[in-house]
């Protein structure tokens, strides 16, 4: 354990830990846009800049480890005057449309904005008509909002080691794109949306929109990891997911299937919710009793070598044990093997 | 505190020779122009008189000015310097002095060496080089730099030798640290600090990076350096290898040259075919492996963790440090950059110790340092002096001042990160902390004068132009710090400025200063900040007048035919694009309509009788 | 604008084995993948997206990894240029010279801005940030010959040395 001094208090921090780590922790707020907790600091946005005593320039919380015995300060007058003027520079060259946009209140910018007390657009405009791609069905990547803080591209190569989308070109015309800059579709994105999660502004943002009242945390039913996830309640209805970090099998992370794809089949009118079977050449709703009734009997109907069985990879691991002991013990037969292999 | 006034140890050894020798200068300013042609002259010529003589290619001696450049040594006569060669001169030159014993006083421009010519003054009393102190830049313009032999017969490598037979790594830092050498790369960081953090690092893998990106777009210190003298620049890369404790080395050009980097690949060749590079070197058990890496233009990678990325194979984005580069550097490891200038320094600072490179330059900024003279300037090329002189000393003395009879108004030095010096401080002594104190940084050693003809605005705006399309684009003052200034200028310049424009650049300025990232961002407003501080009445006339003094800012002037002198002719009727100049006949002067007219300047540069005016 | 050009069926097979010749002499490690690129382009004048591809294979990258590295180094050309590539010096000591009024005359005579080349594909124009002949300023390169002392008339009569067809006019 180190201590430092932050704005006067005294702070106690781990070895290894950054600054800004260090101050939050401790409870104080230091502005940051391209910091995230998942990814490598990275000291693109400037925000989090602070005073160090013993240090020439002014450096930046989310890249300076502390040391023992370092005093901070983050709320100095030159410290937000340089604050304000990144913010000044990024609201010239991004939308004015806050109350239409869809990241209106949960917008990062607008947060760091309002902390600093910017009230006015000071620089004139430089944001010109950019392109929006579209080709996503799950999420809109608008580049007239985007900030190039890079959280997206670092979320594609540190988080899911993908590296669909990167900075293309340098300086002003730099632009999260894919080879060729072809539209997302078009490339190798596994459309997780690992990088919509991140993205601070409505540069990237899911094509659904709507705000759950509620929250309820469940296991995914798609596949055996086991990945943990909060579905968003609306008038009892899924309508979004989030990843949770109470599993160490994904730790806040999902795939393309458990995030866009539970609201739907769930709710779907051609879901699967009684057992159905087969009635004069008609699938008729049954319930579970007839159901196993029927499978029991027809099971009975053969030798156990006829028998095969195929386990689902939508199931747990326990799940699937249970699957192949009731096929051993039960039915008697070793003709096992799982849909993931197919 | 100049005790020595001109070292230049190699002449003799390549003036003894028993035939005639020559020797042409082929560096790529040599080369634009017409050396190529020189040279093929000198060999048909030769062939034709049947002369026996040997034909040496050299780097660049400095005067480019005098380009194409060619010395002959007859045996027993001093060697002469002859510059402006053209094949007709060469050929005549060939055919005076080697048949018929005429020296051609006219074609020369001094001797050097033993003995004297009548009529020919010394080169090294002509005032260009009078003042110089030539110690980095000994061997440039002297050996061929594609002759190893040559290298070692006027003592190369034997610094190295004698840090691997006499010296601890130790020892040779602490040589360094005597010699006072700082940084010529840019900052000016003492080198052997540098060197001792990376030598105190742990761990076995070290590197050392040879910085030849030579970004700043106005100077070639270390390009002629390069092909001038790549063994020195080698062999000084290799001795920091050993004080530093490094087994790999990079050196890191810029493909825009691509003389240099032939030479340096060939030299490196050379070394190691002789045991200066690789396992044991000179049979001591250290080994050394020198790598080039062309760069792939991008000014950022100049510095030092984006130079770093760029050799990972990534793109060129600095990071934050710390950690440094001594600390964390090429993948991982401690890593120590320096510039080429510093390391080429190095060999004789090990041959002649450090208390002798010392007594050069100032307390604090020892020894010399080599500039690229260029711009307004009577005498352009490549110079070296103690640091401490003034800028007058090396505009007037060494560059003959400024041409055709103008006014020197501004000197700029640091390139993008620097600043640009009015003429009333010339008497300001040019080393680290002055040219700091003064808004500009020494930079790595372009110096671009400036006349009246030059806009104060326009260069402002120049620069921040190439800071802006060279910005990297990971950090926000920067990248959007740039664009916002650049817009504001080039609304200054095109005379839709606004009030309060001037506080606002000046302000944007200062926080891009503070907050930018690296040493780019951090460095791109001094030209507008100097600028604005000194020439702050030329914005001012932009401004709130749409004048331009220099008559340079497109939109701001007009053009007009003069009367008197326009005698008809017609020529720059067929020359402007738009047709905004009409024909009414002969000896009757042509009529310019000035709201067709695009300033393209088209008709200026056609006619030769002075006609066009610009106002 | 293009942002990756493709071979034409004829050359695509002859491209293959270029290509495979030049990844021979390198090892398969991210710290060549500039290299790499540099002999690609130095043999085929400019980075087809084919290539991109395959050197993103060979070097166990992303496609748009190799995209992001080829598109921030300007030395990287992503479509073929014309057969006379012409740059203008626009370094410090040039542009303190004049070569601003240089570079806006060839812009006129060909027709072109920095960054195009020609509908006929006779030329392309480029600006370069400094090619260290500073003490010749204004400087003008075409293809590997360097001009050096530069006036806009002397510019149009070096022009008009590289011309294949030298009967349409190029405008005075
Ligand atoms: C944007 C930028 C460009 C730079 N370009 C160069 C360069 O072209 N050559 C160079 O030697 N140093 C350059 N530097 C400075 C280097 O980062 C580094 O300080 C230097 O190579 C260290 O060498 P020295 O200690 O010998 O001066 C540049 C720095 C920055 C911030
Ligand atoms: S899209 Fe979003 S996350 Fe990606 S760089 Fe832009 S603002 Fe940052
Ligand atoms: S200061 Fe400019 S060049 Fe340096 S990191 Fe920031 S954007 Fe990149
Ligand atoms: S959060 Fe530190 S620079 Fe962006």
């Amino acid at each position: 354990m180190l201590k430092l001094i932050i704005n006067g208090r005294q702070v106690t921090a781990k070895n290894g830990m950054t600054v800004l780590q260090a101050a939050q922790e401790a409870g104080i707020y230091i502005p940051t846009l391209c910091a995230d907790p998942d990814l490598e600091p990275h000291g693109g946005c400037r925000l989090c800049i602070v005073e160090v005593e013993g240090m020439r320039d002014m450096p930046t919380a989310c890249t300076t480890t502390v040391s023992d015995g370092m005093v901070v300060n983050t709320e100095t007058e030159a410290v937000n005057k340089a604050r304000r003027t990144v913010i000044d520079l990024l609201i010239s060259d991004h939308p004015m449309d806050c109350l239409t946009c869809v990241k209106n209140q949960r917008c990062e910018l607008q947060e760091v904005a309002a902390y600093l007390g910017i009230t006015e657009r000071h620089l004139p405009m430089t944001i010109t008509e950019r392109p929006v791609d579209d080709s996503n069905p799950f999420f809109t990547l608008d580049h007239n909002y985007c900030i190039l803080c890079q959280r997206c591209t670092r979320t594609c190569d540190e988080v899911t080691v993908v590296n669909a989308v990167e900075i293309i070109n340098r300086g002003y015309d730099s632009k999260v794109s894919t080879f060729g800059d072809k539209p997302l579709m078009e490339s190798i994105c596994k459309s997780c949306g690992e990088c919509v999660v991140r993205c601070p502004v409505a540069a990237l943002v899911p094509k659904n929109n709507i705000i759950p009242t509620s929250e309820v945390e469940t296991t995914c039913p798609y596949c055996g990891v086991g990945c943990m996830m909060h579905l968003g309640i609306r008038d009892d209805k899924i309508i979004s997911v989030k990843g949770s970090r109470n599993s160490q099998a994904n730790n806040g992370r999902l795939c393309v299937k458990g995030r866009y794809g539970i609201a739907d089949f769930v709710h779907h009118p051609q879901r699967l919710t009684e057992p159905l079977i087969r009635k004069n050449n008609v699938l008729q709703e049954a319930n579970w009793d007839e159901a196993l009734d029927i499978v029991t009997e027809k099971l009975s109907g053969y030798s156990c070598d006829q028998i095969a069985v195929i386990a689902s990879a939508k199931c747990t691991n326990e799940e699937n044990y249970i699957v192949q002991k009731f096929a051993r013990t039960v039915l008697g037969t070793n003709n096992i093997d799982h849909c993931a292999r197919l | 505190m100049k005790t020595e006034n001109n070292f230049n140890p190699p002449e003799q050894v390549l003036n003894a020779t028993d035939r005639p020798r020559i020797v042409v200068g082929t560096a790529t300013c040599g080369r634009a122009s017409g050396a190529m042609k020189v040279l093929k002259t000198i060999g048909d010529e030769l062939k034709r008189h049947d002369i026996d003589a040997d034909v040496t290619e050299v780097g660049c001696i400095g005067l480019c000015f005098a380009e194409p450049l060619v010395d002959i040594i007859k045996p027993g006569k001093p060697r002469i310097t002859y510059g402006e060669l053209t094949p007709q001169k060469i050929s005549s030159l060939i055919e005076d002095y080697l048949i018929n014993d005429n020296p051609r006083p006219d074609l020369a421009l001094g001797t050097i060496g033993e003995g004297s010519i009548e009529g020919i003054p010394r080169l090294f009393e002509i005032p260009v080089l009078r003042s110089q102190v030539r110690i980095t830049l000994r061997h440039c313009g002297h050996i061929d730099p594609e002759k190893i032999n040559d290298y070692i017969s006027v003592g190369g490598y034997k610094g190295l030798e004698k840090v691997l037979t006499e010296m601890t790594p130790q020892q040779v830092i602490d040589e360094v640290r005597t010699s006072g050498l700082r940084g010529r790369g840019g900052a000016g960081f003492p080198t052997a600090t540098k060197w001792q953090f990376c030598y105190n690092a742990p761990g076995n893998q070290k590197y050392i990076i040879c910085n030849a990106d030579e970004g700043d777009p106005g100077a070639f210190m270390d390009r002629s350096m390069i092909e001038g003298d790549p063994h020195a620049v080698i062999e000084g890369i290799a001795i920091a290898a050993y004080a530093i404790g490094a087994s790999e080395g990079y050196i890191y050009i810029r493909a825009e040259y691509p003389l240099a980097v032939k030479r340096v690949l060939f030299a490196i060749k050379e070394a190691e075919a002789k045991g200066f590079l690789d396992e044991n070197i000179l049979g001591s058990d250290f080994s050394f492996h020198l790598h080039v890496k062309e760069g792939a233009g991008a000014f950022v990678c100049g510095e030092e963790t984006a130079l770093m990325a760029s050799i990972e194979g990534k793109r060129g984005m600095p990071r934050p440090r710390p950690p440094f580069p001594a600390q964390s550097g090429l993948w991982g490891k401690p890593t120590n950059i320096n510039n080429v200038k510093t390391l080429a320094t190095v060999p004789i600072i090990i041959d002649r110790g450090g208390k002798w490179y010392s007594q050069f330059g100032t307390e604090k900024s020892r020894g010399t340092s080599i500039f690229a003279l260029t711009g307004k300037i009577t005498y352009m090329g490549l110079v070296e002096v103690p640091l401490g002189i003034t800028l007058h000393d090396i505009i007037h003395d060494i560059g003959g001042g400024v041409p055709n009879g103008k006014k020197l108004k501004a000197v700029q030095t640091g390139g993008p990160s620097g600043g640009c010096l009015p003429a009333n401080m010339a008497n300001l002594p040019v080393d680290y902390e002055e040219l700091a104190r003064a808004g500009s940084i020494m930079g790595s050693g372009g110096m671009v004068v400036m006349d009246e003809d030059t806009c104060m605005v326009d260069v402002a705006r120049f620069f921040i132009s190439f800071t802006r399309s060279e910005s990297c684009g990971k950090c926000v003052p920067c990248r959007l710090g740039t664009k916002q200034m650049l817009d504001i200028l080039e609304n200054i310049c095109s005379g839709k400025g606004k009030p309060g424009d001037l506080e606002l650049l000046e302000d944007l300025a200062q926080s891009i200063k503070v907050s930018s990232l690296c040493g780019l961002g951090q460095t791109a407003p001094n030209p507008v900040l100097t600028t604005l501080r000194y020439f702050r009445e030329e914005y001012e006339e932009h401004l709130k007048y749409h004048h331009c003094r220099a008559v340079v800012c497109k939109e701001l002037v007009t053009y007009s035919i003069i009367g008197e002198k326009c005698p008809g002719c017609g020529l720059c009727v067929r020359e402007c694009p738009v047709g905004a100049i009409t024909f009414i006949g002969k000896k009757k002067p042509v009529i310019l309509d000035e709201t067709k007219c695009t300033r393209c300047g088209a008709c200026y540069s056609i006619c030769r009788l002075g006609a066009v005016e610009i106002k | 604008m293009l942002t990756v050009a493709h071979l034409e069926g004829s050359v695509q097979s002859n491209f293959k084995k270029q290509l495979d010749s030049i990844l021979l002499n390198f090892k398969q490690d991210r710290g060549n993948l500039i290299p790499i690129l540099q002999q690609v382009q130095h043999e085929l004048g400019y980075l087809p997206g084919e290539a991109m591809q395959a050197i993103a294979d060979f070097l166990h990258l992303s496609s748009s990894t190799v995209y992001s590295v080829s598109t921030f180094y300007t030395q990287f050309k992503l479509v073929p240029s014309g057969r006379n590539v012409v740059r203008v010096c626009r370094g410090t000591a040039c542009h303190v010279r004049g070569s601003a009024s240089l570079l806006r005359d060839i812009e006129r005579r060909l027709g072109i801005k920095p960054g195009e080349t020609t509908a006929d594909r006779e030329h392309s124009l480029e600006t370069v940030a400094c090619i260290g002949a500073c003490a010749l300023a204004p400087v003008m390169i075409i293809n590997d010959d360097v001009y050096g002392r530069m006036t806009t008339t002397d510019a149009g009569k070096a022009l008009g040395n590289y011309r294949a067809n030298k009967e349409t006019e190029m405008k005075p």
